[in-house]
């Protein structure tokens, strides 16, 4: 192989495997100083060694392993009293057939290479999607390079990253691996770097979101101890037990702790619950009153379903954790297979705090966020990462929100946010329908209302099923003013702010005209006043 | 206006250019604004053609009931004809409808008389600007302008524009856009 070091930035070959070799010169444009692994080094390197293992290899093994065992007799007649071959009675099963065919035959000298080469072939297939499958780092971009026939090569900008995501799925969790998942703005534009040891994609981590932010480099970080061989296993049953993995950044602890009791009480009391108890009620009614079971069966897989989607919201989110960390926000979530997920500043393109109708005598909210990206991995059952606080009480909602959005849920705002979340009428700046929207709004006219704060437009919704939406003028992407003939008839109009796909809808409807212009104008103003002023997206840049 | 060259393309802006079109009433919505370029009048023609063969096409769908038996279902066809009808009778206000504006630093359009829509996207904020020409549109020498932003709701397309023009706008946008670009 050639010494690719040499010719960089233009690699040809990768260079060596495993670990590459401290380098004190190396060219100017690479990051070194704050580097805690060599990976963001700007040259290439591989993956985790055993990374096709995971990814279908186990599966392999695992058929071979049955193929081996039921096989195991045969071999041990071939090759043991390979002279007087006994042909058992014809009708067994076609495996038997076939081996007996093959060793009548005198073929098992042919069968046992053609064996050997498939296996070989499988292997070889396996060692060079690793070998190929090359990954680099540099100032500007992440790039990879997989596959051995259809090569494919992605790049991303670093400073288009919305989210750094670590999984640690449970078989490759054992082995102490992790996947680490960078994600851009678009549809399956993600990076995927599947699988590196645990501990180095946290500092990969760590590493990408420093050269991200578009800090000076500056001051060497303390090197890792490495531990002996002999602490291998130790490492390895503190690396399972812990759910994070920064050494250096351990500061950072949940802000929010996940009471079991909440979580378990807010899945049973959550609207999704409720659609399952009212189907296996509909099932049993008319089961019963039908006398016909097919019902009961048809409906089944659906039961099973939505009872499984509740038990995975549990047990994803049992062990919740959001903290702030210097470069964004790290949520994660799972018990045995985890992920958790760091968000820098400026990520969060809209947000909502909502609150399901049984949820109001508890006090329990849920915070979902919209986002450019979607990360492959799932958050709280399925959610797709949106999700970022399942359940928790107005305390845990401030807190999140001034994680989330330090810039608009400051002390100045938050009177405004809490009357966002339960009040009604014009107090704090809210602006309400007016009584005629009564027609359109039974019960929510009087919350039914937008606020501007100096950083967000807060639009209130909702009396039965309350909900607050915040959206930063910064990441506004334009706004809209529609009427129709109803709306105009009752001189109303709606107000839409856009903002990047997601399980939000900043929309407010029946708003007074003047009013929806008003907001419509303001909004159009003061995000063309953030957009100038906007840094966040280089957080860390003077 | 902050480029001469995109406002000379008023020459091409009908009559009817400032002029509201559709009803004046209290109770519409209205942005006080400067003066709204309009798309050109040819136009009509070719959004005619489009709902003509659409309409066709779905009146005789809505027939098929009636031919197959169904002795009342001429009402039917009868009720979706007259539908494409109206919306054909009033392609020409809807066309003097639509009207963009290039402001400081957003691009501001409208469109609709009886559902009207205002959207307000700040240039920065584009993600690209395609110009796609369909081969009606292309017969009168129209060309359509999308400007996309990361958010799928913005859609502000703006039709019937004159291919010269719809390429000076284009340029100019992404003019513009490059020297207000913002984040994501």
């Amino acid at each position: 192989m050639t010494e690719p070091r040499d010719e960089w930035p233009a690699p040809v070959a990768p260079p060596a495997p495993e670990a590459p070799v401290a380098q004190p010169q190396r060219p100017a444009a690479v990051n070194t100083a704050a580097a805690s692994t060599d990976f963001a080094d700007g040259e290439w390197h591989r993956l985790h060694p055993a990374t096709p293992l995971f990814r279908g290899g186990l599966a392999f093994l695992a058929i071979l392993g049955v193929l081996i065992v039921n096989l195991r007799d045969r071999f041990f007649e071939i090759f043991f009293d390979e002279g007087e071959v006994p042909l058992p009675p014809s009708g067994g099963d076609l495996e038997a057939d076939a081996i007996d065919y093959i060793v009548r035959e005198e073929l098992v000298l042919v069968a046992l290479l053609a064996a050997v080469g498939v296996l070989l072939l499988l292997i070889a297939g396996f060692y060079f999607s690793w070998r190929l499958h090359t990954f680099r780092i540099t100032n500007e971009v992440v790039e990879v390079r997989s596959g051995i026939l259809f090569r494919t090569n992605r790049k991303a900008r670093l400073d288009r990253i919305q989210g750094i995501n670590i999984a640690r799925p449970f078989v490759p969790r054992l082995f102490g691996a992790a996947k680490l998942e960078i994600s851009v703005a678009g549809n399956d534009a993600n990076v995927p770097l599947a699988y590196l040891r645990s501990a180095d994609a946290d500092a990969l981590r760590r590493d990408i979101l420093l050269l991200a932010s578009g800090a000076q480099r500056s001051g060497a970080e303390p090197a890792a101890a490495a531990g002996g061989m002999g602490g291998m296993l130790d490492a390895r049953v503190s690396e399972l037990l812990s759910p994070e993995l920064d050494v250096d950044l351990v500061a950072p602890t949940s802000i929010v702790r996940m009471n079991p009791g909440r979580l378990i009480g807010s899945t049973v009391l959550s609207d999704t619950m409720i659609i399952l108890v009212a189907m296996l009620v509909a099932i049993v009614v008319t089961s019963v009153v039908t006398g016909e079971l097919f019902l009961l069966v048809a409906m089944f897989p659906g039961v099973i379903g939505i009872g499984g989607f509740l038990i995975a919201r549990v047990t994803r989110s049992l062990r919740y954790s959001i903290a702030a960390t210097p470069d964004g926000v790290r949520v994660g979530f799972g018990l045995l297979s985890t992920t958790n997920e760091t968000l820098p500043p400026g990520r969060i393109h809209s947000i909502k705090v909502s609150q399901p109708l049984l949820w109001r005598p508890f006090g329990w909210w849920q915070v979902a966020v919209n986002r450019a990206s979607r990360s492959s991995q799932n958050g709280a059952a399925g959610q797709q990462q949106t999700s970022i606080l399942p359940v928790g009480n107005l305390d845990d909602v401030r807190a999140v929100l001034r994680l989330l959005l330090p810039e608009v849920a400051n002390d100045a705002s938050m009177p405004v946010l809490e009357l966002g979340l339960s009040g009604t009428g014009t107090e704090g700046g809210f602006t309400v329908s007016p009584r005629r929207a009564r027609v359109l709004r039974w019960f929510s006219q009087p919350r039914n209302g937008f606020a501007l704060t100096d950083t967000a437009v807060l639009l209130r919704r909702g009396a039965i099923w309350r909900s607050l939406i915040a959206v930063p003028y910064s990441r506004t992407q334009s706004v809209s003013v529609h009427q129709g003939p109803l709306l105009r008839a009752l001189r109303l109009a709606w107000v839409q702010v856009h903002t990047v796909a997601g399980p939000i809808l900043p929309i407010l409807g029946a708003l007074d005209r003047d009013d929806a212009v008003r907001l419509f104008d303001e909004v159009a103003a003061s995000s063309l006043r953030a957009a100038a002023t906007d840094t966040s997206h280089r957080w860390r840049q003077r | 206006m902050t480029n001469p060259e995109t406002t000379g393309t008023e020459a091409h802006g009908t009559a009817a250019s400032g002029a509201e079109a559709g009803p004046a009433s209290p109770s519409r919505l209205d942005i006080a604004a400067g003066e709204w370029q309009r798309v050109s009048l040819k136009y009509i023609p070719v959004d005619m053609i489009g709902t003509l063969i659409f309409g066709a096409i779905a009146t005789a769908i809505a027939f098929v009931p009636f031919w197959v038996g169904w002795a009342e279902g001429w009402l039917l066809g009868l009720g979706v004809a007259a539908i494409f009808v109206i919306t054909l009778a009033l392609t020409p206000r809807r066309v003097r409808a639509i009207g963009y504006q290039l402001r400081d630093d957003d691009l501001l359009f409208r469109r609709g008389i009886m559902f009207q829509r205002f959207v307000a996207v700040p240039y920065g904020r584009m993600q690209l600007v395609d110009i796609s020409r369909g081969p009606v549109a292309r017969a009168f020498g129209l060309a359509e302008l999308k400007f996309v932003t990361a958010a799928a709701s913005s859609g502000v397309l703006i039709p019937g524009l004159p291919l010269a023009e719809a390429e000076q706008l284009r340029d100019h946008l992404v003019a513009v856009a490059e020297t207000r670009r913002a984040g994501l």
